[in-house]
């Protein structure tokens, strides 16, 4: 199937954060990047998803001018990556899948090491390092050195170190892997939080929900190619149907609402074991509002009308014809 | 806000800390080149702070060179420990002092092979600042070694005719030397793999270096085919520049030679390391 479902961006003129045209990195044996075609919008989280293996990093790491490519181009806020590293440089900030924090060193002090290289004078350095530690919840840590943060104090850390000037693109490669449910909370509370600033997130990742929670667009990458590309809903749209979900006001309706549904959407209409519910398979969204539309114009009031949408999950495996987080070893993406 | 409140917040949550933390602010002007290389070796020395055994070598070296030959060979090689010590210790200066320029490499090394050079090479920073900032520190760990050598061996009774001046300019001209050989071990840190085989590469090509010298005994004593080698060793042409400069007999040609030897070295492994800097990581 074609999974290629990028639409023009929605009327906005602003340049993309990314865009990215064969890009091509090739390690000794294998090409970890084979060809990705990649437009990125300026604002809101864009999520990078694919399993292990699939290029997610070697993307970042070409997009961040940590790596050269061999092949194609990549332009971030306009600037091309291997021309102009050091303008690309000024605009972004990477968090990187181990963290790039000094163990050594302190919290403080790894935040005013930083801050200090991006041009902020001695007080100014320690009152942002103050700030973030405090934003972060970091404030009782900052004196104590990296190695005894929990896995979740280091990300936020690592995150904090990441914005210490306010980044217009920031990538975060996996930001989550290893984390425990509630310091991930607090890291998608960040990434919120970060958007709301405008700065724009290329977040990758290999968990679903998290891609289904945080990201307003997403691609999957597999083998070093872009396999699909969309909002989470067309993506989940794209690959088989979902189910509506109907109850209507009143229960005397039921008979006819489930008549009209079966015209609409052309397949057989359930109901319920509640005498007001009803569902019904359906090829998309657009037949769906067919049916919404059909119910008002029949005058028949619902109380629910939802469109339940098959799972991410589901999306991975028709696309990649392999589950999600097959892989167990998290490193061996990790360029050499 | 007061410390009170802020430790009541859930950490991470979108409250008034986190935004006021992330609110967007100008952009500083982009730091020089010599701020950024400080700034480097100041994380090099806080690191020193914290895991202070990194000055184990630049601590024992010198005293275990000093004390040892001194006492155990000193009466066998000159007939007395404080003729021999006022002959020994230039030589262990330099002696200790280049044994620890090794660091320059493992340094670099471990740097590179941890996660945190991504974020550095990711910023918008003067990039060889990196390398530059651990030299100076290194600076500040050979600086340690060699007045550990000079403090040692005045306690113990090393008179340097050359007094004070002679002195301070022997241990620049060593620190000179040892900047120029920093640049071989760190084009070296970024070919080899491991910390662990500079260290290893170091050692092979030291030991001889430095014991097949006129560090610890006069060259007069060896066969012809060791002297021979002995005279062209650099270890041998630093030692008897930074002994001319403590007894006050230094030549010119002897200190313009090391300085020469300096410059060659950074002339020549500072643009490969900068290269394999660019291309290898």
């Amino acid at each position: 199937m074609s999974g290629d479902l990028s639409t023009p961006t929605d009327g906005v003129r602003t340049e993309p954060a990314i865009e990215a045209t064969g890009l091509v990195k090739a390690f000794r044996t294998a090409r970890a990047v084979d060809g990705v075609d990649l437009v990125v919008p300026t604002g809101g989280v864009f999520g990078f998803l694919g399993p292990n293996g699939a290029g997610k990093t070697t993307t970042i790491r070409v997009l961040a001018t940590l790596l050269q490519p061999d092949g194609g181009t990549a332009r971030v806020f306009g600037h091309d990556v291997v021309r102009e590293a050091d303008r690309v440089r000024e605009r972004i900030s990477l968090t990187g899948q181990f963290a790039s924090i000094d163990e050594e060193l302190t919290g403080s002090e790894n935040l005013m090491i930083l801050a200090r290289l991006l041009g902020l004078g001695r007080t100014q350095a320690g009152a942002r390092a103050d700030e973030l530690l405090d934003g972060f919840g970091l404030t009782e840590a900052g004196g104590r050195t990296v190695k005894t943060y929990s896995g979740g104090m280091r990300r936020r850390l690592d995150i904090a170190a990441s914005i210490i000037v306010t980044p217009d693109l920031l990538f975060l490669d996996e930001p989550t892997t290893g984390l425990d449910p509630r310091s991930r909370n607090q890291v998608w509370d960040i990434v919120r939080a970060l958007t709301d600033e405008g700065t724009t997130v290329l977040l990758t990742t290999q968990y679903l929900d998290e891609a289904d929670q945080l990201a307003d667009r997403l691609a999957v990458i597999d083998h070093g190619r872009i396999i699909a590309e969309g909002t989470p809903a067309q993506l989940k749209a794209s690959v088989g149907a979902g189910t509506v979900q109907v109850r209507v006001f009143d229960p005397a309706h039921r008979p006819e609402a489930e008549r009209l549904l079966t015209d609409v959407l052309g397949t057989t209409v359930q109901t319920g074991p509640d005498d007001d519910a009803l569902s019904a398979r359906v090829d998309g969204p657009g037949r769906a509002s067919l049916a919404l539309a059909g119910l008002a114009r029949a005058g028949i009031d619902v109380t629910t009308f939802a469109l339940g949408q098959p799972s991410l999950d589901e999306v991975f495996l028709a696309l990649t014809g392999q589950p999600a987080q097959a892989g167990t070893d998290a490193h061996q993406e990790q360029a050499p | 806000m007061t410390t009170a409140s802020t430790t009541h917040h859930a950490p991470g949550s979108p409250d008034r800390a986190l935004r006021d933390a992330l609110s967007t602010r100008p952009r500083p002007p982009r730091t020089s080149a010599l701020s950024a290389s400080l700034t480097f070796a100041r994380r090099a020395l806080l690191k020193i702070k914290h895991v202070p055994e990194q000055l184990a070598d630049a601590i024992m070296i010198p005293i275990l060179f000093t004390v040892m030959f001194t006492y155990l060979f000193g009466g066998a090689m000159a007939g007395s420990t404080r003729e021999y010590l006022q002959f020994l210790l230039p030589g262990t200066m330099v002696f200790a002092v280049l044994l620890i320029t090794v660091y320059a490499g493992v340094n670099l090394k471990t740097d590179i092979t941890s996660g945190v050079i991504d974020r550095f090479r990711s910023m918008p920073i003067w990039r060889p600042a990196l390398i530059v900032g651990g030299l100076i520190s290194d600076a500040a760990r050979n600086l340690l070694a060699a007045g550990l050598v000079v403090a040692l061996g005045l306690a113990m009774g090393f008179r340097p005719d050359g007094g004070v001046i002679g002195v301070l300019l022997a241990i620049a001209l060593v620190l000179a030397f040892a900047f120029g050989l920093s640049w071989v071990w760190a084009s070296l840190g970024l070919v080899l793999r491991t910390p662990s085989a500079i260290s290893a590469v170091s050692f092979l090509v030291q030991f001889p270096l430095t014991f097949a010298s006129n560090v610890f005994v006069d060259p007069q004593t060896m066969p012809g085919w060791l002297r021979t080698f002995v005279e062209v060793n650099p270890v041998s042409l630093l030692v008897d520049a930074v002994r001319g400069l403590m007894h006050g007999t230094a030549q010119a040609g002897q200190i313009g030679g090391v300085l020469i030897a300096s410059g060659l070295l950074v002339a020549v492994f500072g643009p490969l390391t900068m290269h394999l800097y660019r291309t290898r990581t």
